[in-house]
């Protein structure tokens, strides 16, 4: 095991997908002179140069484009897009090109594209760079979506993405860049199909994905300092989503909130309640509960914006509300 | 004194690597000198300095991760006496540990609207996991009272009515539980054993006559009573008839190499238990009546050993107390035999023509038809009869 930061980790998995095989290549904004915005590619150009790491022009729709047509050519492009907000430059090449090309030629072609982009808020970007629209991507068939949460997921589900034959997003929760852990750098690649039971737990289960990991686990925590246990589900892969593990537990538990940064209409833990609805209705004790961000646009002010993100005291509140009959 | 802090590079920069000073303690600095490297997560950044004067001292060493804001090295004006060691602030002290940044503002407190609640009237406000238990348990969730929001009938809510039902299904005094006992194992043997029943009057006459000696010579504490004979004459008596000294398993009767008469005693509260005098047909009659007065004893008083009341492979059943003549008892399974007593009573009665008085008692064999026949039944009470003929020799 090696100790290293989620950003590092990632340039590990880069790294090494570089050098094991010769059709991979990294392109994006400011990937190569600079090293990245979040600097997951420091030192890759120097590396492995200007044929492998290219800078492109501030256009996500061409160079998301070329990283399609590279794809379809043969190529295994990874695609870095600065920032999510970024990424609905290249919508229409996303949806009507990368998701749909395989369906729409009736299997013969396939765009093993892996897109890579950070994500979410807490860093004071303001509201063009801060938002979490995973759920927008995860609405989309034809595609795969990831949000690694930990430092080996972020080595080990990039390596799995890397496998696949068909386009995959992985979403980079911009505050995890610099959180360290242990990663098994000779492991192999993660299995993405399935949900992690980060923590387990006999009373309530909290369901979330990426960014907010840590406020659930701390949650979780002040929970069990009150004698109640939950269930920490760590969803890792959000399309397609792994139904199985959020049933099986809400089964066991009885209880559930589903923790989103994303904006609570529409959104992915919209979309999680229906599923426990749909599948586990006769073992709910209480109403899904759910803690998202305030419906706005992400403030700058650093006040506004931790009143904007959804807060560890926020979940604990939730839990104890459908759990305080049992007091 | 001013100080010089680790700078953040980068909007996502939390913390910063010392890598090595440019200067030395003492040099004079000037702003926009280049003083140190910092490696961040990005690259490795030389940092300059925002503030002329001399560098009085370093707060960090080369090789140190620091978070962002923490003094590096503390810088004094031109001119100024160089600073001791042991005046460094505190705070500056304590900065330097690798603690997370406070939080600039205190979190705001975010107050949730609650949950909209639509209890409709005459609609049961349940959960649905409480109403899946209420309805594989069969409990009416109508009865129950929710103690979940809105009063809403939760899961706990129905957990705890099936836990007082079940609580209120169970027996809990020891009486009903024996009158069970006693039901399943008498409508067993009823069902299952092919009764047959002989009766016998033995004369009573010797036995009253060598007790009345025999107690004159014994101490009030050691006198026997008339049951002990009975006890040990029974026990004798089936040494000839072994048959009906036998435990019924699996579909056959194993006759028992030792013979434990089983004693019933009747209980206080009601109910009986009939515990076995082990080795009945080896002990003298004085030491049958002192372990019969303690088995009464301990019966009555609930500490009987489990041995005691698993072993008996014959019972013995007297109700002469209570005014009875004739006994039919039903025999305790396994076992396949069963003896019974009624009271001893002067009668009249014929002997050598003349018809005199004589104290006569009923005995009775029950006997499981499966494993004896009247005729060795017969045999069974004949010989009772004749050791009771003869009791200095029990």
């Amino acid at each position: 095991m090696t100790t290293m930061t989620y950003r590092e980790a990632i340039r590990a998995a880069l790294r090494k997908a570089l050098r094991d095989d010769s059709r991979v290549f990294l392109m994006g904004e400011d990937v190569g002179q600079y090293g990245g915005a979040f600097a997951v590619s420091h030192g890759l150009l120097a590396e492995f140069g200007p044929q492998r790491i290219l800078d492109t022009p501030l256009s996500e729709s061409a160079f998301l484009g070329a990283g399609i047509g590279a794809a379809l050519g043969g190529l295994r492009p990874i695609v870095e897009i600065m920032t999510i907000n970024f990424s609905l430059l290249a919508m229409d090449q996303i949806l009507n090109n990368a998701a749909t090309l395989r369906h729409m030629s009736g299997g013969q072609f396939h765009v093993p594209l892996v897109v890579r982009m950070a994500s979410g808020g807490g860093r004071q970007l303001a509201a063009q760079h801060s938002h979490s629209l995973e759920g927008w991507y995860a609405h989309i068939p034809g595609i795969k979506a990831l949000a690694p949460a930990t430092v080996a997921d972020a080595y080990g589900m990039l390596l799995a993405a890397l496998q696949e034959d068909d386009p995959i997003f992985i979403f980079e929760h911009a505050t995890l860049y610099p959180l360290e852990g242990e990663v098994d750098l000779s492991a192999a690649p993660a299995d993405i199909t399935k949900a992690a039971i980060r923590r387990p737990g006999r009373d309530v289960t909290l369901i979330t994905y990426g960014g907010s990991m840590g406020i659930t686990l701390q949650a979780a925590d002040a929970l069990a300092r009150q004698g109640l246990e939950a269930e920490v589900i760590d969803l890792r892969t959000i399309r397609p989503l792994d139904t199985q593990t959020i049933v099986d537990s809400v089964a066991k538990t009885h209880h559930a909130v589903i923790v989103d940064e994303a904006w609570r209409t529409g959104s992915l833990a919209a979309e999680i309640s229906a599923r426990i609805m749909e599948n586990a209705f006769d073992e709910l004790d209480a109403p899904v509960a759910r803690v998202c961000s305030a419906e706005v646009p992400m403030p700058y002010a650093r006040h506004l914006e931790e009143a904007t993100l959804p807060k560890a005291a926020e979940i604990v509140r939730a839990a104890e509300g459908m759990l305080a009959h049992h007091g | 004194m001013a100080e010089f802090v680790m700078p953040q590079l980068g909007a996502d920069m939390t913390a910063g690597k010392l890598l090595r000073w440019r200067k030395n303690i003492g040099d004079r600095v000037q702003r926009g000198d280049i003083i140190a490297d910092v490696e961040t997560d990005k690259a490795d950044i030389e940092v300059e300095i925002f503030a002329s004067g001399v560098l009085d001292k370093f707060l960090v060493q080369p090789g140190e991760k620091v978070p962002v804001g923490t003094p590096l090295a503390l810088l004094r004006e031109e001119g100024v006496a160089i600073l001791s060691a042991g005046t460094v602030s505190p705070l500056a002290r304590a900065a330097t540990a690798m603690a997370p940044l406070p939080a600039a503002v205190p979190t705001p407190v975010i107050v949730l609207p609650p949950p909209v609640v639509f209890p409709s009237p005459g609609r049961l406000h349940i959960s649905p996991a409480a109403r899946k238990l209420a309805e594989e348990q069969d409990i009416d969730p109508a009865s129950l009272t929710g103690t979940g929001p809105a009063g809403r009938i939760t899961l706990e809510d129905v957990q705890r009515a099936v836990q007082a039902r079940t609580a209120a299904q169970e027996p809990p005094d020891r009486q009903t539980r024996m009158r069970q006992a006693i039901a399943a194992a008498m409508a067993r043997s009823k069902r299952e054993i092919p009764h047959y029943y002989l009766s016998t009057t033995v004369d009573m006459s010797r036995c009253v006559q060598w007790l009345a000696q025999e107690n004159a010579r014994r101490s009030i504490a050691d006198r026997l009573l008339y049951g002990v004979l009975l006890l040990k004459a029974v026990a004798l008596a089936l040494r000839q008839v072994p048959e009906l000294n036998s435990i019924w398993k699996e579909g056959k009767a194993v006759p028992s190499a030792d013979v434990h008469v089983g004693v019933a005693v009747s209980l206080r509260g009601g109910g009986l238990v009939a515990p076995a005098l082990h080795h009945t047909d080896q002990q003298s009659v004085g030491g049958l009546m002192k372990q019969f007065l303690d088995l009464v004893q301990r019966a009555r008083a609930g500490s009987l050993r489990s041995s005691e009341l698993s072993d008996p492979t014959i019972t013995v059943t007297s109700l002469g107390e209570q005014g009875v003549e004739t006994v039919f008892g039903i025999i305790y399974p396994p076992q396949v035999a069963l003896v019974g007593f009624g009271k001893i009573a002067e009668r009249p009665c014929c002997v050598d023509g003349q018809i005199v008085a004589r104290p006569l008692i009923t005995a009775t064999l029950s006997a499981d038809h499966r494993v004896s026949d009247g005729h060795r039944g017969g045999l069974f009470l004949a010989a009772l009869d004749r050791l009771l003929q003869e009791p200095e020799k029990l």
